[in-house]
């Protein structure tokens, strides 16, 4: 797989290039073309095995993204709303793969809210990014439940429900991985990205990322201008991996160190806030204190590790499904004789 | 309506001549008041006297306390379809006794405590009042117990009055109780109290008696859910996922009943998920994944689930994506009678989707076939890499029938043609180094398959429910779009000759031909000897999949006048038939019904009949 270039590789000898996909057709400028990038990035930086990755998605905007991005991963497009039990289903049967599912708010907000909290509430292991702009974008500039009260579009007018806080959602069901980010903060979204993927369990990210063509007007709270003029990061995160061999030094107080199942770390440097990313209740107590102020809040929301996730709790065989040989998947003919004896 | 059963014909019995292994017990009580048990003990104790048995449970949408049915046949020609009438009524549901009493033949029996009183009572039926208060008295089970304990009295009043063996009531009791002597005990105390009353003060004054016979040796009694489910873990299933309805629910009990004992764990872990999804839609999206990821993934679902899978159906079909969906048909729309039969979701079920779509469907007519087919549905999932359908019914997959003890698997699994990181090297090199997901190598619309885990650089995919080229790639092109779906038809064409084919049985000389499937062919087969003695000759062929084959056109063409016979309104099948054979649908004729029970063969005869103007 190693290319014949005078490109730098990572420690499995790939270039960022083999972590390329198709190129993109979405529109010029948009946010998720950025997310797109971060991805690359962070596989790259931690040198993944493509061939471990399956790339999921719904329907959507965002949904066609996987396409440009990690060219020779598996990935499946699946249908509107329905990654999350598409996912479920491919990590049931092969335990060892490594999903990142990218949604929208339109997949996840509307049609697929019932699987986003059901695929939470099972831990299933994955990332998934809620690329969320506030708008439908394919048929053409409809309010998404995300959009702000007051968001004012061309031909859908005024909207006047409530948002739906994907990160509250996801504290609410007690997911173990809250972030928000904004796709305008490169840095951010890649650290964020590559703590997600050492995560083991559901690793939620919800990341602003603005619509050029249908919702990019100053005043909405998903757009480029209100992003980076009202971003506020709860805190400098930094994703240190487990074979990283620097020194690794923190300053009890301001720093947090958080380590990972298998041995990475994330660094948390506080900010203006004392904020404790592994206290759920803060977490919670901070995303409704960022919606009545009106407040724009990125960062590791929540962290917290100590659930199971799906295979570990249905005790699945460490063998993927999908590999277990024909022998171990029939009975015995002693199992089987004693079976039909009961009848 | 003419009624063709000889036995009813007759409308009078003489309690002098016996009529032996050749009746219909009616268990009328109340639902939730633990019948089953004594519905069980009795239709066991029966068969294990080798006398053909079949038992019919008509129950409500409820948890206790509407009225329910248990019709029990005994046979003695092997006749398992229901009746139009029963000989013996078990009048124990107060609430319906009235009725149910009038529908009993003239000469007709009619149990019932000593305390219920008939508005209208009959004399022309032999009434049997049992003292159920006195015997509870003088038994005085827990108070948690009664009502289960007092539905044996009727198991003690029919075995005393048929001459049903004591020792295999007792042995039945022992299956179901599992062996706990307390339990067995204290049911066999009320059979044994309903014994001796009945022989010291209640004469026999009817012809009705079991004898036993030597016709269900070797034979084993379960429901089509339970021989789907251990079908399924023999068959090896990977990922269940599912969402509670009747009447499919028990099947997916059964897998986790029997999953454990057949494919224990080691060390604590097992190499099957079942998992309880949030509804149908989930259920359908989880085994598109694992089937896309390699497993053999399943669901059982009953009409309403089917729909809400409908839009999985056509990705999984489009994407080719081998899954299997159990359909275990009820009553419909809606919740429709969820706890009544129904063949009525045969085109849902075939173009399952949206588009174009036409699915491989699996029709199991016996206990062997639902066992059979739950290999069968997997091997043909992964060959044709496409979901199949199995369509099961209430009245195959929740009522217990007579077969065979079934086999250990002789045949390896058809795991279809997927590439592996070794195979995939190998085919490359075989095939100029070309390959593409939806390529068609083989010329039979079948592509090579690879999935995630593959090692092979050039093995990933994108799948897509979009418009898509021969190498997976997102494409908008007609010629593309053309080209895949020329492919899929092709598919369908090489799907004839792979699926079970139906059985026909060919009567020389007949020019009346029989078309049924499922459990609708339990009445046909009856009907055809009805017939016979109307001096009208039949043949018959029960289909066992779709799409058809030519065993189907030969059938239709070799025939005058061809009888379809199902359990729906709108005559289903025969609209399929219609298109499959339009130069001959003018032979065609419907022979349906959609009253929620299962068909009886007298109905069949007389439609047949009736079409033939020999009865109107």
């Amino acid at each position: 797989m190693t290319a014949v270039t005078n490109r730098p590789t990572n420690r499995i000898g790939l270039t960022s290039q083999d972590y390329q996909g198709g190129t993109t057709t979405l529109c010029a400028g948009c946010g998720h073309n950025s997310v797109t990038s971060q991805i690359i990035a962070a596989c790259y930086d931690l040198s993944l095995d493509p061939r471990q990755v399956v790339k999921m998605s719904g329907i959507g905007c965002s949904s066609k993204t996987p396409a440009y991005f990690l060219g020779r991963s598996f990935g499946f497009n699946t249908l509107h709303g329905r990654m999350p039990s598409v996912t479920t289903g491919v990590t049931l049967a092969n335990r060892t793969l490594l999903p990142i599912g990218i949604s929208g708010d339109g997949d996840t907000g509307s049609i697929g809210f019932g699987q986003f909290k059901h695929m939470m509430r099972r831990n299933v292991s994955m990332v998934y990014i809620v690329e969320n702009n506030g708008v439908y974008g394919l048929t053409k500039g409809q309010h998404s439940a995300t959009a702000d009260i007051g968001q004012d579009l061309k031909y859908a007018g005024i909207n006047e429900l409530p948002p739906i806080d994907i990160c509250a959602e996801a504290l609410a069901a007690d997911c173990g991985f809250v972030a928000r980010s904004f796709a305008g903060d490169a840095k951010q979204v890649r650290e964020l990205l590559k703590a997600a993927l050492c995560y083991e369990g559901t690793a939620v990210i919800d990341i602003i990322s603005p619509c050029v063509t249908f919702n990019n007007q100053d005043a909405s709270t998903k757009s480029y201008t209100y992003g980076k003029e009202h971003e506020e990061r709860i805190q400098d995160i930094t994703f240190i991996p487990s074979y990283s061999e620097v020194q690794v030094d923190y300053e009890p107080g301001t720093e947090q160190m958080v380590r990972l199942h298998d041995g990475p770390m994330i660094k948390l440097r506080k900010l203006a806030r004392d904020y404790d990313a592994t206290d759920r209740w803060q977490a919670m107590k901070l995303m409704e204190e960022a919606r009545t102020a009106n407040e724009f809040v990125t960062g590791l929301i929540y962290i917290n590790e100590a659930r199971a996730t799906l295979p570990q709790m249905m005790n699945l065989s460490d063998t993927p499904l999908a590999y277990t040989e024909e022998a171990l998947l029939r009975p015995s003919r002693d199992a089987f004789a004693s079976v039909m004896s009961e009848f | 309506m003419t009624i063709i059963d000889p036995a009813v014909q007759s409308s009078t019995y003489d309690s002098h001549t016996p009529i032996i292994n050749d009746f219909t017990i009616v268990v009328a009580t109340e639902n939730g008041s633990g019948s089953q048990t004594a519905n069980n003990a009795l239709i066991r104790a029966i068969f294990k006297m080798g006398i053909p048995v079949s038992g019919k449970n008509l129950f409500p949408s409820n948890i206790q306390g509407l009225p329910t049915w248990y019709a029990i046949r005994v046979s003695k020609l092997g006749y398992t379809a229901r009746r139009e009438h029963s000989e013996i009524l078990i009048a124990f549901n107060p609430r319906t006794s009235d009725e149910d009493l009038a529908k009993l033949p003239s000469g007709g029996v009619c149990i019932h405590p000593a305390d219920l009183k008939f508005t209208t009572p009959r004399s022309d039926v032999v009434s049997y009042p049992v003292p159920v208060k006195e015997f509870l008295k003088e038994l005085n089970p827990p108070q948690s117990l009664r009502d289960y304990i007092i539905n044996m009295a009727y198991v003690g009043v029919l075995t005393e009055l048929l001459g049903i063996d004591r020792g295999q009531i007792e042995e039945a009791l022992m299956h179901h109780f599992n062996g706990k002597r307390k339990a067995v005990d204290m049911n066999l105390g009320m059979v044994d109290l309903a014994m001796n009353y009945v022989r010291a003060n209640l004469p026999k004054q009817d012809p009705f008696r079991v004898a036993a016979m030597d016709a269900t040796g070797g034979q084993i009694l379960i429901d089509g859910n339970t021989a789907a489910g251990i079908g399924a873990v023999v068959a090896g299933v990977s990922v269940v996922a599912w969402y509670p309805i009747t009447p499919s629910t028990s099947l997916v009990d059964a897998i986790s009943d029997y999953a454990p004992k057949l494919r224990p764990a080691e060390d604590g872990k097992v190499n099957y998920a079942i998992i309880q999804a949030e509804d149908e839609l989930a259920a359908a999206g989880i085994i598109v994944g694992a089937g896309w990821a390699g497993s053999r993934a399943m669901t059982a679902t009953s009409g309403p689930g089917l729909s809400l899978m409908n839009e999985f159906g056509g990705l999984a079909y489009f994407a080719e994506v081998p899954i299997v969906i159990w359909d275990i048909m009820r009553m419909g729309p809606s919740t429709g009678l969820p706890t009544r039969v129904s063949q009525g979701d045969i085109l849902s079920a075939y173009y399952l989707g949206h588009g174009d779509s036409r699915h491989v469907c699996l029709l199991p007519g016996s206990m062997q076939e639902c066992f059979d087919f739950a290999s069968v549905a997997f091997d043909l999932a992964e060959q044709l890499q496409t979901p199949v359908l199995v369509l099961s019914d209430l009245d195959l997959g929740m009522n217990n029938w007579m077969t065979k003890p079934f086999d250990y698997p002789t045949q390896p699994l058809q795991r279809g043609k997927v590439l592996h990181t070794e195979s995939f090297e190998t085919f490359l090199a075989e095939h100029n180094n070309q390959w593409g997901r939806y390529r068609d190598v083989d010329g039979d619309g079948i592509p090579y398959r690879t999935i995630p885990g593959n090692q092979h650089p050039r093995a990933a995919w994108l799948g897509r429910g979009t418009g898509h080229n021969e190498s997976a790639m997102y494409s908008e092109r007609n010629d593309d779009w053309k080209r895949n779906m020329d492919r899929l038809s092709q598919k369908h064409e090489t799907a004839r000759a792979l699926v079970p084919a139906p059985i026909v049985d060919v009567k020389t000389g007949a020019s009346v031909g029989i078309i049924a499937y499922g459990s609708s062919y339990d009445a046909v087969r009856e009907a055809r000897d009805y017939l016979r003695n109307h001096g009208v000759d039949s043949s018959s062929l029960r289909l066992r999949a779709l799409p058809f084959n030519d065993d189907v056109t030969k059938f239709v063409a070799d025939h005058d006048e061809v009888y379809v016979v199902e359990l729906n309104q709108d005559s289903q099948m025969l609209q399929l038939l219609c298109s499959h054979v339009p130069a001959l649908a003018g032979k065609l004729r419907a022979v349906n019904l959609c009253d929620g029970l299962p068909l009886t063969a007298e109905f069949v005869t007389n439609r047949i009949l009736q079409h033939r103007g020999v009865v109107r």
